[in-house]
């Protein structure tokens, strides 16, 4: 496999932090009073308030350069739909939810299935930051500083059996908790799978932060998956079992519009959505769309899994 | 009874609310992550809701017996075809600038525009034959031709049931009420023709 050299920049050296943050003032001060006037009825935050910050984050030749996006945008829009199906009610219904104590179930083939408590269970990992676009299955994009470790290093630690093929995700059940699962939109709770060799590819990070600071709750706390070659909802949040299987797991929206849906969800702008086109995209802060690109523009690290695969019917 | 000129300049009013929302929302950077979206969400929502208000006139006037309500169709048609219009815009404009062959391919292919577009295309004869020059001038070619309206709602439906990902308690609450305004068209029609046979 190809790994191309390193960018070597965490996003505090991208747009060093202290600038980043004052950034509203330059603009402030380049435009004029007309733009602060219009900037303090703006609600959208520039950075996280009050979450733990991360201790020890690496930094990562998998990042992109590219610009991050706001983190108001990062945290105050995106899909969970057990916490609602408008793209704002994530933030506002999981305000409260928490995430300890949290356990996780790992099970299936596997040498030693056994359950463990959220801390101990990501505790031997060393944190990366990884600045990875995302691209959403309805046609928007950004770019998000997760901080998280590769799944490889937690699979090798678990040591599935030979015989595991697949690694299947589920996240809480919990209607209490989790109120858009009182609504039957979807067949809950949410479950999504990784072939193994998808698994172990070194783009594959279980997320545990953002931003430098914990995951917020909205984004899949306490532990997500970020898969960025392919679509966002492959990236399933709030995991609380990971099993080692030799079937391809049946996952959520496959089964709710299998012809819409596949297992695999390779960003693919060649291959449309049955109802809309992959071919462009609108990046969040962006005017014009932009063109989406084969596995996101992640080919050089994940195309050769798919080599011979037929990506219109393993769409 | 008639309806006061000061309600009806209320309702116009509260009418323009989402719109002038959306330009507040514009000036002061408060439209969310994705601004396009919103507004092309927000205009689709209130033109289907106007097209589906406009449509309760004449059920209400049959079941309350206020016939003066018909004052208010004509407005609440023509809101119902201003935010379409303002659908149709951000679309042209604000998703995809002017690129005609881009937007092209889209109204072809993609089943869900094609629908939208075919609204907009049986609401415009609508708004333009509106005036009471025109009535006056189609006679009871007019009544017809404003049949019209009731398609655009079930295309107006369609359009926004294809475009909705998996929660469709929205468009299915808008089908429902479609439903209950056919339905009363329907007993009513059958109704009539069933005391003129004797």
């Amino acid at each position: 496999m190809l790994i191309r050299k390193p960018a070597d920049i965490p996003y505090s050296e991208v747009t060093p932090k202290s600038l980043y943050l004052r950034r509203r003032e330059f603009i402030r001060t380049a435009t004029g009073p007309a733009v602060a006037a219009a900037e303090a009825l703006s609600p959208t935050g520039a950075r996280a308030q009050g979450r733990p910050k991360l201790p020890h984050v690496r930094k990562s030749q998998f990042s992109t350069t590219e610009p991050l996006n706001d983190y108001g945008d990062v945290t105050g829009y995106n899909n969970f739909y057990e916490f609602g199906t408008d793209k704002e009610d994530p933030k506002a219904n999981a305000r409260h939810f928490t995430t300890r104590p949290w356990s996780i179930r790992v099970e299936g083939l596997v040498k030693a299935p056994a359950t463990y408590d959220i801390d101990g269970f990501i505790k031997p990992y060393a944190l990366e930051e990884r600045i990875y676009r995302l691209r959403c299955v309805e046609g928007w994009s950004m770019v998000v500083p997760w901080v998280g470790f590769p799944l490889a290093d937690l699979i090798k630690r678990l040591e599935p059996r030979p015989s595991a093929k697949f690694v299947e995700f589920t996240t809480l059940h919990d209607a209490q908790r989790m109120p858009g699962q009182r609504v039957p939109i979807l067949q809950w709770p949410y479950v999504e799978g990784l072939r193994m060799d998808e698994a172990m590819n070194p783009l594959s990070i279980l997320a545990v932060g953002v931003y430098g600071e914990a995951l917020p709750n909205q984004n899949g706390a306490p532990l997500r998956l970020v898969v960025p070659w392919k679509y966002g909802f492959k990236g399933i949040k709030s995991i609380v079992r990971i099993r080692f299987t030799d079937r391809q797991p049946r996952t959520s929206w496959e089964i709710a519009t299998p012809h819409e849906y596949g297992f695999y969800a390779n960003v693919n702008p060649n291959v449309d959505h049955p109802r809309w086109s992959q071919a462009t995209e609108r990046r969040l802060g962006e005017f014009r769309r932009r063109k989406t690109e084969m596995f996101n523009g992640y080919g050089q690290q994940v195309a050769s899994m798919y080599s011979g695969m037929d990506l219109r019917k393993n769409f | 009874m008639t309806i006061p000129d000061t309600l009806r300049r209320v309702i116009f009013a509260a009418a323009l609310v989402p719109a002038a929302a959306l330009v507040y929302g514009a000036f002061t950077d408060d439209l969310g992550a994705n601004p396009i979206d919103y507004i092309t969400d927000t205009t689709g929502l209130t033109a289907l809701t106007f097209l589906i208000v406009a449509l309760t006139v004449t059920p209400l006037r049959r079941l309350t017996g206020r016939h003066e309500l018909i004052r208010l169709r004509r407005m609440l048609g023509l809101f119902a075809f201003f935010y379409a219009c303002l659908h149709m815009a951000t679309w042209l404009i604000l998703d995809w600038f002017f690129d005609f062959a881009s937007m092209a391919a889209d109204v072809v292919e993609r089943p869900f525009i094609t629908l939208g577009m075919t609204t907009f295309l049986l609401l415009l004869p609508l708004a333009v034959t509106s005036t009471a020059g025109m009535i006056r001038r189609l006679g009871k070619h007019w009544q017809q031709l404003h049949r019209l309206a009731y398609l655009a709602a079930i295309t107006a439906i369609i359009h926004f049931w294809w475009v909705v990902k998996a929660d469709f308690r929205e468009p299915r609450l808008f089908a429902l009420a479609l439903s209950v305004l056919l339905g009363f068209r329907a007993w009513w029609t059958i109704r009539t023709r069933l005391s003129s046979r004797f």
